[in-house]
């Protein structure tokens, strides 16, 4: 760790990035006057905090809805056991699959791979769904399309806030 | 929305460069100034198009934990489920989807034990069996909308 902020500093500044980049044209020497540090410390920090891995990404987050990417579905497979790793790494590199875990399969709920797919309409999703399945030769495999009609609540995950509370 | 705003929300989907001046970097490179850039990012921040921006941590990198997890609600409950799962701060999205399985919703804790505790309290207040499913392989995460 080359850093120089202070533990206390670090917290602070953790908890400054996860609310965002402020809109000024020297964002990071805005932290750096709250946390009492200098721009280069608090770039310095942020660099390293980057290269240990501990940010999904560095961007911006869109509400899709607002965008008009109204369709969302959950592409839920019964894959077997010694090929869902092979069909999984496919799946996961096919356009349009924003998401692709495995999942463990519970009673009652046989699907063990998970794809997100979005899109503008719901035709537009289920044609290219049906047109990834054939592709990668699953139409026979248990399957189903699960879209999503409501979004109650989207929010990014907020970590550094509160560090005790469970719920 | 113009050309400008697909142009630059393409743009900031790859990620912020990590500069003294990101703004003024990007201006550069979509050949603009820096301060229509912010005016406009405060415009879509204030409608609601963007939710943020900056570093969005990997929870599980810092020890936290992510579930899926879902529930058959029986439709006349299903306002009053959805109310009281809003109200849970570590539900971070949840959805109405087609089936019998038909809210599904994503657990963000800041400790494994977070979610067990959270699943519990789920069921103990909706009195509804909670179908947990933490995913055991990544294959792909890259939310990117080309727009």
């Amino acid at each position: 760790m080359t850093s120089t902020l202070s533990l206390e500093q670090q917290q602070q500044l953790r908890r400054l990035l996860e609310n965002g980049l402020p809109l000024t044209s020297r964002p990071y020497q805005a932290f750096a006057e709250q946390i009492n540090s200098t721009e280069q410390a608090v770039i310095e920090h942020v660099k390293d905090l980057d290269q240990q891995g501990l940010f999904r990404r560095f961007g911006i987050v869109v509400k899709h809805r607002a965008l008009g990417i109204n369709a969302n579905v959950m592409l839920v497979m019964d894959i077997e056991d010694e090929r869902v790793h092979q069909i999984g790494e496919a799946l996961g590199e096919a356009p349009g699959v924003n998401l692709c875990y495995r999942r463990p399969r519970r009673p009652g709920w046989p699907y063990n791979l998970f794809c997100m797919v979005h899109g503008r309409d719901r035709q537009a999703v289920e044609a290219h769904v049906i047109e990834l399945l054939a592709q990668h030769n699953l139409q026979q495999r248990p399957h189903h399309l699960l879209f999503s009609t409501h979004a109650f609540k989207q929010r990014g995950g907020r970590y550094n806030q509160n560090k005790t509370g469970t719920v | 929305m113009d050309e400008f705003d697909r142009r630059l929300l393409n743009r900031l989907q790859q990620g912020l460069p990590l500069v003294r001046d990101p703004w003024g970097e990007l201006a550069t490179e979509l050949d603009c100034s820096a301060e229509r850039i912010r005016q406009r990012l405060q415009e879509l921040l204030d409608d609601g198009t963007l939710t943020r921006f900056g570093p969005m941590f990997d929870i599980e990198q810092l020890g936290g934990a992510f579930t899926l997890a879902a529930m058959t609600v029986p439709e006349e409950r299903f306002d009053e489920v959805t109310a009281l799962l809003n109200d849970i701060p570590a539900v971070a999205h949840n959805y109405r989807r087609e089936h019998a399985f038909n809210m599904w919703f994503v657990l963000a804790c800041p400790t494994p034990e977070g979610i067990t505790q959270s699943i519990a309290e789920i069921e103990a207040l909706t009195g509804l069996p909670v179908l947990n499913l933490p995913k055991e392989k990544t294959y792909h995460v890259g939310l990117h909308f080309p727009l």
